[in-house]
């Protein structure tokens, strides 16, 4: 008799295992992020029930609430030649098969515990906040690592601008400071004239 | 009921927790449905009176049936495929954005100890919810099959990604001002009179929070998303009877949440107004939750008074009103909150004790 734990935690595996393989299996490309949303959403369901409640709402606010959204706008707009995505298939199928075997052993390594020797941790006790917790550690302990991490994204950010930014003559944008300035004096003129006559 | 309460007692332990959950759920959603279907009777009464009209006034006395009309003409209206839509997407997006409507309402106390879960990280779950609001949206634009559609929903994206940072930002205040994510507890925080509420100390958070939410639940000023006048009606262009009126149950249940959660963050959620003055204890009779019902009206008035007021904004302006203006707002209202709250600024901001 499986409990309604157990019951959860097979449920949201085999559908996130079944949407990850339909992630690289389906044709159309927008298909294919909805599926990768699908195995975001139900990892934070399986993160959540190990009682990392905000480490699974956070993959769900940051990952399927901005990133994929972004992704599914910009694979919505691009015209992709689906036939073409398929040719390469079983070429880059060696490739793929070697990292998905070197993941596969990295995480046998760390699980089975022979080097890292990984005990379960304890349970935490009634009443916990995760999120305190992670706080603690993140604002205490590890506060220069954190602050750096913060730093090297705003140079990411930085770059990402700086990279697209470039001056191109003859598009067709607003100047909003412009358009606040504008007086109705400077564009409109009251002619006064004399009515016409009858004829 | 012996004989209830013996077939209660011999369901297996998950099961029950499931029931009583499901009980719970109903019981959130039933009046919710009927608030919504009560607010469009309310917004056409409300913006029929600005506007100089009567409004609805056919569909039984003063016309309070107009709503159940509406719905059964729903009902019946056929649901059309167009021709090339992806017919498993289309069906599924109305569902997409009505089921994280209504899943936010979780957390929502209603009164003291009144919610469905009361749980730590309660603010941030609200933000992960109505974050996924928009798949419904993109999903329906391109499984449409239609231009209109699409522009409508790279409108939505664009548009709900610019002004959720915003939002997320002023609620960074009040979480720093109540020093906890727990709904529940940021009321507690406010308790002592509406001289304590946040809508004081963060009034300038108070402000963008409630106009991101507009932006984010596509109402009026914000409404480019269906803009009628430019792209038809937007992402919802192909939808007809139920699979549009999902939709339409969708945009009102998020703006119910979002005035609720105004409510909660800043104007004391279930608290009396009159605490701590001579008329508390005249009113200590009135239930929490008929304050939190209250001010979530305030908040929903001003959704239609805004509908019934302003123009469309441009799109351009849209994103300069997001980008440039709401979020340097909050950058600069959390720095100088957490400056006052080092300084443990009287009466608001002691450190979040």
């Amino acid at each position: 008799m499986i409990t309604f734990n157990q019951f959860v935690f097979y449920l949201f595996s085999a559908i996130m295992v079944i949407s990850a393989l339909r992630m690289i299996t389906v044709r159309n490309p927008v298909h294919a992020v909805l599926h990768l949303v699908l195995t975001f959403f139900t990892a934070a369901v399986l993160w959540v029930q190990l009682g990392a409640e905000f480490l699974g709402i956070v993959l769900v606010l940051v990952y399927v609430g901005a990133v994929m959204v972004l992704f599914l706008f910009v694979v919505m707009m691009l015209d992709i030649n689906i036939a073409r995505m398929r040719e390469g298939f079983v070429r880059f199928l060696p490739v793929g098969l070697v990292v998905a075997l070197i993941m596969l052993g990295e995480m046998l390594v760390v699980l089975t515990g022979r080097v890292f020797r990984l005990a379960p941790p304890p349970m935490p006790p009634a009443g916990y906040s995760n999120t305190e917790a992670l706080a603690g550690v993140l604002y205490t302990g590890y506060v220069y690592p954190f602050e750096i991490a913060a730093f090297v994204l705003l140079v990411a950010i930085i770059a990402a601008i700086a990279l697209t930014l470039r001056r191109r003559p003859g598009t067709l944008h607003q100047d909003p400071a412009e358009q606040i300035r504008v007086r109705a004096r400077d564009r409109l003129r009251i002619v006064k004239m004399d009515a016409e006559k009858r004829s | 009921m012996d004989g209830f309460v013996s077939l209660w007692n011999m369901l297996p332990e998950g099961l029950q927790t499931l029931i009583w959950i499901l009980v719970k759920i109903v019981v959130i959603v039933l009046p919710l449905i009927l608030a919504v279907a009560y607010l469009t009777y309310a917004e056409r009464k409300i913006i029929g009176y600005m506007q100089i009209r009567i409004g609805p006034n056919r569909v039984g006395p003063r016309g309070w049936l107009q709503p159940i009309a509406d719905t059964v003409k729903a009902m019946f209206k056929e649901v059309v495929v167009p021709t090339h839509a992806n017919r498993y997407l289309f069906l599924t997006a109305p569902l997409l954005a009505f089921a994280p409507a209504l899943a936010a309402w979780a957390v929502v106390p209603f009164d003291e100890g009144l919610v469905l879960a009361d749980i730590n990280a309660g603010l941030l779950y609200i933000l992960a919810m109505t974050s996924l609001g928009v798949y419904g949206v993109l999903i329906a634009g391109w499984a449409s099959n239609s231009k209109y559609a699409l522009l409508g929903s790279m409108r939505v994206a664009a548009q709900i990604v610019a002004y959720e940072i915003a939002m997320g930002f002023a609620l960074v205040g009040v979480l720093m001002a109540a020093g906890s994510l727990n709904l529940s507890e940021i009321v507690h925080a406010q308790s002592g009179g509406p001289g304590q509420w946040f809508a004081w100390p963060l009034i300038g958070l108070f402000a963008v929070y409630f106009i991101s939410g507009v932006a984010e639940t596509n109402r009026a000023p914000f409404d480019v998303a269906e803009g009628e006048s430019e792209i038809v009606a937007g992402f919802h262009v192909e939808y007809s009877g139920m699979a549009f009126a999902i939709f339409f149950l969708a945009e009102y249940a998020n703006m119910i949440l979002i005035s609720v959660l105004t409510s909660i963050m800043f104007l004391g959620g279930w608290l009396s107004p009159f605490e701590g003055t001579l008329l508390e204890s005249w009113f200590a009779w009135v239930p929490g939750i008929v304050w939190l019902g209250l001010k979530t009206a305030f908040f929903l008035l001003l959704y239609l008074w805004f509908r019934a007021t302003f123009p469309r904004y441009r799109y351009d302006q849209i994103m300069r009103l997001g980008w440039k203006v709401l979020i340097p707002v909050t950058i600069v209202w959390i720095f100088g909150e957490g400056i006052a709250i080092a300084l443990g600024w009287q009466p608001w901001l002691s450190g979040g004790a």
